[in-house]
């Protein structure tokens, strides 16, 4: 089973309003992850930039758009632009969502919850090793936040993903927000969600923050993480060890020190046992 | 699984028909019901227009984004009306929004009643601002060498960069573009006077008078920039991007000019030299070598 090298700690977001600033002061971090469909382009300024950033740090490829469990076969082209661009940053491993978000070809650009079916996790797991066979590279799929449950649902949210998890034979990118939220959203117990996964297959984990409506909770990643999650987040790295983790800021994003002091509180959760783990410095 | 329960894909074209299109007055409640869990805060058709405004508002945006001088043009409100007519007919077909606008200069001009009052300065809008996308992240091909120009044959076959668009247009919307862009539009920092300023400049594009040119949206040092062109060297320039070799393209070009044939040599000079400089011209011959021998 794929476990991430022991040097990849705390991460943040790469970001455009951050792109002048991390360029010109060089800020110690540990990793960047990077939307990998921002750089799937044929040439131009971001991939330009992209070198200047793969010159002096370790990047992780974050996916939006794969939709893994769309009936729709995966995208050749999207594939194809994608291996090219894990060639160039030589990401350790990729993820992108348990989701799905295209028909017949036409792309919502959301991501989508799935129907808990046992239907659902099959074709989704074989589309996950397919694309694992291609880009050889290990992949971790990312549970979402969600609004709605289908009625056609046989299963928990989290007995899916064990579902898909284990036929696909892939890792998980753990978003204990998304966890949260949907835990609001949809009346359970989180804890139950988090103890039920399968802690040796998390190889990363997400923090951000969302926006509370009067009738639900929505992930907008526009604000610090709460205090709940930062418990959570807690129970997941005693369950699964110190795990690379990331913080997601994209709305309203601050001001990059802000997002790095934000990003440097999971440093007090992660094991002090594990030297080589933590790699945010001042 | 019994024969009543819909299977993956039904369910998934179920739901994207439902978030793909404007809904009707009252939404589309049976729909949702059939498809969506209520929970004891929302019914089926509340969470299912979570998943709806976050559509609209993503793709509304993206094109928001990407034509702010056709926004200004129509107007936000006549701009999201065209923006939904388009998408409706047009929905994404790309795993990136990057692509997201790349037919609506083409629909537009299928369908004129949402470009306004002054239909052709919308439409060259339109085509300049998808031109600047291209321009910004299109792909670059090895540029013709140094010495490739100094033995410039008239046989020798060039190519024009893929990322510079050659735009003949009705009025000078490379100009407008140029001053909305050093227009605040920051929401975050709008202000009376920002609106203000805004809106007097909104006004003097209602004015603005037709003139015809030639334009070439390109990018020098990861830059979007226009660049204005001669009719003639608009001319070659298309002649050598459709494959003609150099001396077909000039001929073309000057075909019934008014330029007389003593300014040629000059104007020709000139023109080579810029476009080597900002390395537009590609080399097709070592292409045509290499399909060759495949």
């Amino acid at each position: 089973m794929f476990k991430p090298p022991a040097d990849y700690g705390i991460g943040i977001g790469l970001r455009i309003p951050h792109l002048h600033h991390i360029l010109e002061k060089k800020p110690v971090v540990s990793w960047f992850e990077i939307i990998s469909e921002n750089y799937m382009v044929d040439g131009g300024r971001p991939l330009a930039v992209l070198d200047q950033i793969l010159e002096q740090y370790k990047v992780v490829q974050h996916g939006v758009s794969m939709y893994f469990g769309s009936m729709d076969p995966l995208n050749r082209e999207h594939l194809k632009r994608l291996k090219a661009l894990v060639r160039r940053t030589k990401t350790p491993w990729l993820t992108d969502h348990l989701c799905w978000g295209s028909v017949d070809g036409r792309y919502t650009h959301d991501l989508l919850p799935m129907p808990y079916t046992f239907e659902a996790a099959k074709v989704t797991a074989r589309k996950i090793r397919q694309a694992q066979d291609y880009l050889e590279v290990p992949i971790a799929v990312e549970n979402v936040s969600s609004y709605a449950e289908f009625h056609v649902s046989q299963m928990t949210e989290w007995e899916f993903l064990n579902e898909v998890v284990e036929r696909a034979d892939c890792g998980i990118l753990l978003d204990v927000n998304n966890i949260y939220v949907s835990s609001r959203n949809h009346d359970f117990d989180p804890y139950v969600y988090l103890n039920a996964v399968p802690a040796e297959r998390v190889a990363q984990i997400h923090l951000a923050g969302h926006s509370k409506f009067e009738k639900y909770i929505l992930d907008t990643h526009d604000h610090p993480v709460i205090g709940p999650v930062w418990k959570l987040y807690a129970h997941a790295i005693q369950r699964c060890g110190a795990v690379p983790t990331l913080l997601e800021w994209d709305d309203r994003i601050p001001s990059f020190n802000e997002v790095h002091r934000e990003a440097r509180k999971a440093e007090k959760y992660l094991p002090a046992a594990q030297p080589g783990v933590l790699q945010v410095l001042a | 699984m019994s024969s009543a329960t819909p299977t993956l894909r039904e369910t998934q074209k179920r739901m994207a028909e439902l978030l793909m299109k404007p809904w009707p007055a009252g939404g589309p409640k049976r729909e949702a019901a059939r498809l969506i869990r209520p929970n004891d805060r929302l019914t089926s058709l509340e969470r299912l227009a979570i998943y709806s405004r976050s559509y609209w508002a993503r793709v509304l945006d993206s094109l928001r984004d990407d034509f702010p001088g056709l926004m200004t043009i129509l107007g936000s409100e006549a701009f999201d009306r065209m923006a939904t007519a388009y998408l409706v007919e047009c929905p994404s077909q790309s795993f990136t929004l990057r692509d997201l606008g790349s037919r609506l200069p083409e629909w537009l001009a299928k369908h004129p009643r949402y470009a306004g009052q002054q239909k052709r300065l919308a439409l060259d809008m339109a085509r300049l601002e998808w031109a600047h996308i291209e321009a910004f992240d299109g792909l670059a091909e090895k540029t013709l060498d140094p010495e490739d120009l100094l033995r410039l044959t008239t046989s020798l076959r060039a190519g024009v960069q893929p990322y510079v668009s050659l735009l003949d247009l009705h009025y000078p919307v490379d100009e407008l573009r140029v001053k909305l862009k050093a227009a605040p539009e920051d929401a975050g920092a709008a202000s009376n006077a920002v609106l203000e300023k805004r809106a007097r400049k909104v006004a003097r594009f209602r004015g603005l008078k037709p003139q015809s040119m030639f334009v070439a949206v390109h990018r020098v040092d990861m830059i979007v920039y226009y660049r204005r062109l001669a009719r003639e060297e608009y001319r070659i320039l298309q002649g050598l991007r459709s494959g003609k070799p150099i001396a077909k393209a000039i001929g073309d070009a000057f075909f019934e000019s008014s330029v007389g044939a003593d300014q040629i040599p000059d104007l020709l000079r000139t023109w080579f030299a810029a476009w080597a400089t900002f390395g537009w011209l590609t080399d097709k011959r070592k292409k045509a070598k290499r399909s060759k021998s495949k």
